[in-house]
């Protein structure tokens, strides 16, 4: 029981993964973008969350009506105004600007709110929990699984199902026919990007409920986030969320056998599953 | 003579440090089909990427319906009513045939072309709608690219060698289609190798050779050693 719990435990562990790594999945996709920033944007959504949480009163879920809003925008101006001219035949430079976005948002965070964690205050929600057939599953692990599995839903049918998503992957084919068919790649990328930041917001805020957070932390979230991408396949957003969920039982089951070994495990399952299938489980793009 | 729909004036065009056009004066009028042709290198595809907005030009070189579109980026000229058939196809392979169609439409201009009108056009598109364009045959492929440029119900459509890498078959069938696509009142301009096929449709013809125009005329009254000067420069 023990085993089926730590499974289990690790499933829904797996949804807060896979939100840190849909909006980098999408992305990567649209634009053949790498946001090494991407953990520190989750963080800069959690404090955002702390600052409106505090001034207002509010829950921490209801401020995602002014979060996600706001990352969204963030998104938009931080694409057309900066990411846009890092793109072209070359990886690097995107590397490169996101990694000094990284460093900024890092010291930007420490200068403001200082290097003290913090936390979202959400009440009952934090420990409440239900039984199961003898499992107890805590109330907000099973809402972060269903919301990631909503946003995964949600992502997947705009790309297949809305003008939105017919010239998201219009402009991921061939950006010159694209432009060519009246759709300015410049605004596609930045929507995108708003999309992708409004994600990062969700996972931002349940972060910061579940636990506490500092500037320092966003590395290891990205780390987690682009093994979920890899582990998944490059592209598909449903293996996004299976990535996730594999990188999530492997750290639980891990810290089960030791609690040392929880991060580790899941380093050595991604690093297994690279090995074995160096595309991912699920890929969509051909590397 | 009716009013031009593009004037093209002394357009340069640079790859880098290579030229590809030197000078090019051109003028579509309002309603006719133009034939370019040249051999491979002669900037023909060049000339396409630079109307089309592709490539950037210099100030005042390309004036559509008395308009410098010189300076605007291909999306804001797509807008205007100019669309294209890349050479190669080029359909985005992640989109279904319908898809391809429909994404056409994405420059929202009103006009007698719909999907139901392409598929009326290309019945064998109707049947393989939701498969995967890159799933069908090189005709096919060049059927879905001819009804994604008509999709934009474009006032000048431009043909890039829609005849290359097909069987001949399949290119008189696209050739027989293209009086009913371009009959509307739309101006078509045609890029081929193939000289004859773009004579018989066009009623002006110029020659380019080395990015420069080596020819202009009546399609019905070039003759065949000045086309044969103009294109390969023997003199």
């Amino acid at each position: 029981m023990d085993w089926l719990n730590a499974v289990v435990q690790g499933t829904l562990l797996g949804g807060l993964y896979a939100l840190f790594a849909a909006g980098l999945s999408l992305i990567f996709g649209v634009m053949r973008l790498v946001n090494i920033g991407h953990g520190d944007l989750i963080v800069l959504a959690a404090y955002l969350g702390l600052t409106v949480t505090t001034a207002t009163g509010m829950h921490p879920l209801f401020a995602l009506i002014v979060v996600v809003p706001t990352m969204a925008v963030i998104g938009y101006v931080l694409q057309r105004g900066l990411l846009n001219q890092t793109l072209g035949d070359d990886l690097l430079p995107p590397l490169l600007v996101t990694f000094g976005l990284s460093v900024i948002l890092q010291n930007g965070l420490l200068e403001i709110y200082s290097a003290d964690p913090q936390k979202l205050e959400a009440g009952a929600l934090e420990t409440a929990s239900f039984a199961v057939g003898g499992l107890n599953l805590g109330v907000l692990p099973v809402l972060t699984f269903a919301v990631a599995v909503a946003v995964i839903w949600g992502l997947q049918w705009t790309f297949y199902h809305t003008a939105l998503g017919r010239a998201f992957r219009a402009v991921s084919d061939n950006q010159d026919i694209a432009q060519l068919m009246g759709l300015n790649r410049r605004h596609i990328f930045g929507v995108a990007m708003a999309l992708a930041l409004g994600v990062t917001a969700i996972a931002g805020i349940l972060l910061g409920i579940r636990t506490s957070f500092d500037p320092s932390i966003g590395g290891g979230r990205l780390i987690f986030g682009f093994e979920a991408v890899i582990i998944g396949g490059l592209g598909n957003l449903w293996g996004t969320l299976a990535g996730g969920v594999i990188l999530g039982v492997a750290q639980t089951v891990g810290a089960k056998i030791d609690p040392g070994w929880q991060v580790l495990s899941g380093h050595i399952a991604f690093l297994i599953i690279l090995a074995i299938r160096p595309n991912g489980l699920f890929p969509r793009i051909s590397a | 003579m009716p009013e031009p729909i593009l004037q093209i004036q002394a357009l340069d065009a640079h790859y880098g440090d290579f030229q590809a056009l030197y000078g090019v004066d051109m003028e579509v009028s309002e309603g006719e089909v133009l034939a370019i042709i040249g051999s491979n290198g002669a900037g023909k595809t060049t000339l396409m990427r630079s109307i089309t907005g592709l490539l950037s030009n210099g100030p005042s070189q390309i004036k559509y319906r008395s308009e410098d579109i010189s300076g605007l980026r291909a999306d804001e000229v797509a807008m205007r009513g100019l669309a294209m058939v890349p050479e190669g196809r080029q359909l985005f392979p992640s989109l279904s045939v319908r898809e391809n169609l429909m994404i056409g439409a994405q420059v929202g201009r009103k006009g007698p072309w719909t999907l139901d009108e392409v598929y009326k056009l290309f019945p064998i598109l109707d049947e393989r709608k939701d498969q995967q364009s890159t799933s069908l045959s090189g005709g096919q492929q060049q059927m879905v690219a001819i009804g994604r440029a008509l999709m934009a119900n474009p006032d000048l459509i431009l043909f890039d060698e829609i005849s290359l890498g097909l069987a001949p078959i399949i290119i008189k069938d696209i050739y027989d289609a293209l009086p009913g696509i371009i009959g509307e009142g739309m101006s078509a301009i045609i890029v081929e190798q193939d000289i004859s096929k773009a004579l018989s449709v066009s009623s002006r013809v110029y020659c380019l050779q080395e990015g420069r125009v080596s020819l202009e005329g009546a399609s019905d009254t070039v003759s065949r050693e000045d086309i044969s000067r103009a294109y390969f420069g023997i003199e």
